[in-house]
């Protein structure tokens, strides 16, 4: 899950970390009495869930009392990514000096939390990662210790030589760790950390990520989800045991299981064809959940055609099989339906769906043949 | 010969009265995997088909001996039961449980480190050493008894390839489910080292997925260190970036874990990469040649 720039820099405001100030506005009208509280010049930021706001138009700095309306009125209602920006963010403008980067994640490979800081912040740090990998680093944090003083002091001396800076970048980093910690976080960044010009450290943004897995515990966090219309149906999908994504193309899919159900991605645009959704149904056979998936690739208007690939393994293919003519039995499906059921209790299942007259195939790569050349003639 | 199971494992349970752990200890009892004990605090002296049920995991261990356990408890509780267990002195878990928060398993990592407990999973199918044990959640009778050491972070779409290795008359030496999960125990690299060690495999099936760089470390690791063939499969070669595909870990994030990247690296290091899932089969067979 993420949140808004706005709403991390609360919670660092919350641990003590200086941020910017600022004001979260819905209106033009509301931005420019925010610029008059805050003084000129500020700076117009897009509050949207989704990376390279700058890159997009959706960041400028309003110097004079007639830029605050324009450049507002520009950039509410902005699509930037396929997200409409319906809040914006009017924060101080700050002279500083040099601009810096930090953040924490987690590193599959120390399976630990890791510090990042990098001297060359303010510019998207994927493309630092990718050009100059050597200017980022990387600090593994041990668990058992977490972010102990001498280690946000080495921290703090790889960006700043001033010691002034440097117990002030420690201070920061320690704050920053209680952060990732305690709102159970995947990432948290502040990019750019500047330097002020009274010589103070300053978070100009900031970004949280949170694990998903452990919203359960953090209910402050999860009230703050903004979903859009494709991720209520993700979520909506989620309760009934569902994992849903929804894609561009006009075949549907049904699949048990999160890495068949991407190989049966694959495999249809292996064949040429483009697969609208991803749709794991999980290990169940309970024809509700075959009733709601199949009213899920539906809801899609692209669709006109629904692949069902199934493996049996503790899932029998016959509770599929009956789950799914009970299904049909309940809803109305216009476009043509390509089955595929392999593994535990295939035969038995294949016997049922013949006597229902579905067109049932052998293997994953026929399913998809056969899907894609229902979906050209449709 | 196998590896992490066999014969000598002595399985426990844990979460053994719930739905799953009681349904799945069934499944494995009847495969044949020695299954000594149960473990759900507040049923002791109760029995699950058979198996007796304790309340701690020490109780466990010191009444029968197990040395491995599989955990079936919620998510939440998850991180806790693999601490019991490692503290108990149990040398392989693995754990099912899906949706474990990503800093509960950061956090028993040096633990286990430090007691030498090796762990799988969580959020995985577990894994099986055909005819000898299952320990797991997967089908055993798809399973054929033989020389292929699988390896995936998926569950349904190992079964997938298992299904057609075994009929296709190629059986497998012990197939291991390592999970979904960006942090997880037990992962290529140790058990490549295992596949290689172990004189009854004589080919790897390595199935990857989106997400991560564990696949390129495992190609440069094949590189350095397998001198057995390895073939490949990497699902999700469609997959939008910044979506998570089901699992927390298949996520493409910022351009990076992509299949072509991770695809790319195996064939650099000379490993072959089956474009679809039924090539396994005859790319198994060329290798064995």
């Amino acid at each position: 899950m993420k949140i808004h720039e706005y709403q991390a820099k609360e919670i660092f405001s919350r641990y003590k970390i200086p941020v910017t100030s600022e004001t979260v506005c819905y209106t033009i009208d509301e931005a420019v009495e925010a610029a008059a509280k805050l003084g000129l010049p500020v700076v117009v930021k897009a509050q949207v869930l989704v990376g390279g706001r700058g890159k997009a138009g959706g960041v400028k700095l309003a110097r004079t009392k007639e830029d605050v309306p324009e450049m507002a009125g520009k950039i509410l209602g902005m699509d930037i990514k396929g997200y409409t920006v319906e809040k914006i963010l009017i924060a101080q403008g700050v002279k500083f000096s040099s601009e810096f980067y930090v953040g924490l994640t987690i590193d599959r490979n120390s399976k630990s939390v890791i510090f990042m800081a990098s001297i060359e912040g303010g510019v998207e740090i994927e493309e630092v990662a990718k050009e100059n990998p050597d200017a980022i680093h990387k600090f593994v944090i041990d668990p058992d210790l977490g972010m102990t003083p001498f280690l946000a002091r080495k921290i703090a001396f790889s960006l700043f030589t001033d010691f002034n800076l440097v117990k002030q970048g420690a201070d920061l980093f320690q704050k920053l760790y209680r952060i990732f910690m305690d709102t159970d976080s995947s990432l948290v960044e502040i990019n750019p950390l500047v330097i002020t010009a009274d010589g103070k450290l300053l978070a100009l943004d900031g970004k949280m990520n949170f694990d998903d897995n452990a919203l359960y515990r953090q209910s402050a966090i999860e009230a703050l989800n903004e979903p859009t219309e494709d991720e209520l149906k993700e979520l909506d999908a989620k309760e009934k045991g569902l994992t849903y994504i929804r894609l561009d193309g006009s075949i549907g899919c049904m699949v048990n299981g999160a890495g068949l159900a991407m190989a049966t991605l694959d495999l249809i645009k292996y064949f040429g064809g483009e697969p609208a959704n991803f749709l794991d149904i999980g290990g169940s056979s309970n024809p509700q959940k075959v009733i709601d998936a199949m009213n899920l690739i539906l809801s899609d208007k692209n669709v006109k055609v629904v692949m069902i690939n199934i493996f049996g393994g503790i899932t029998r293919c016959d509770d599929v099989a009956r789950g799914l003519i009970i299904a049909l039995e309940k809803i109305k499906v216009e476009v043509p339906i390509v089955v595929r059921l392999s593994g535990t209790n295939s035969k038995e299942g294949l016997e049922i769906l013949k006597m229902a007259n579905l067109p049932i195939v052998e293997t994953m790569s026929e399913a998809a043949q056969k899907a894609i050349e229902l979906c050209a003639k449709n | 010969m196998s590896i992490l199971v066999n014969q000598n494992t002595k399985l426990l349970v844990q979460g053994v009265t719930g739905r799953d752990g009681s349904f799945h200890a069934g499944k494995m009892k009847a495969y044949g995997t020695n299954v000594v004990a149960g473990v759900s605090p507040g049923k002791g002296g109760m029995e699950v088909d058979g198996i007796p049920v304790f309340n701690t995991v020490e109780d466990a261990v010191k009444a029968t001996g197990a040395n491995a356990s599989i955990i079936f408890v919620p998510a939440p509780l998850a991180a806790d039961a693999v601490l019991e267990a490692s503290e108990a002195g149990i040398e392989l878990v693995i754990a099912i449980s899906e949706g474990v928060p990503t800093l509960d398993m950061v956090k028993v990592m040096p633990y286990l480190a430090k007691k030498g407990t090796k762990l799988i999973g969580p959020n995985c199918p577990g894994l099986i050493s055909p005819g000898e044990a299952l320990v797991g959640i997967l089908p055993g009778n798809i399973f054929l008894k033989g020389n292929v050491g699988l390896m995936s972070r998926s569950g349904t779409l190992t079964y997938e390839m298992v299904y057609q290795l075994t009929s296709n008359g190629i059986g497998q030496s012990t197939c291991v489910g390592i999970g979904g999960d960006p942090v997880a125990g037990l992962y290529y690299l140790e058990l490549l080292q295992m596949f290689q060690d172990d004189p009854d495999t004589k080919a790897i099936v390595l199935i990857g997925e989106i997400g991560g760089d564990a696949e390129e470390r495992a190609a440069q690791y094949i590189q350095d260190h397998v001198t057995k063939p390895v073939v490949a499969f990497i699902a999700g070669q469609s997959a939008p970036p910044g979506k998570r595909m089901g699992h927390a870990g298949a996520i493409i994030s910022s351009g990076s874990g992509t299949a072509e990247e991770k695809i790319k690296a195996f064939e650099n290091v000379g490993v072959k990469v089956a474009k679809i899932p039924s090539e396994i089969p005859d790319l198994i067979k060329q290798v064995l040649k």
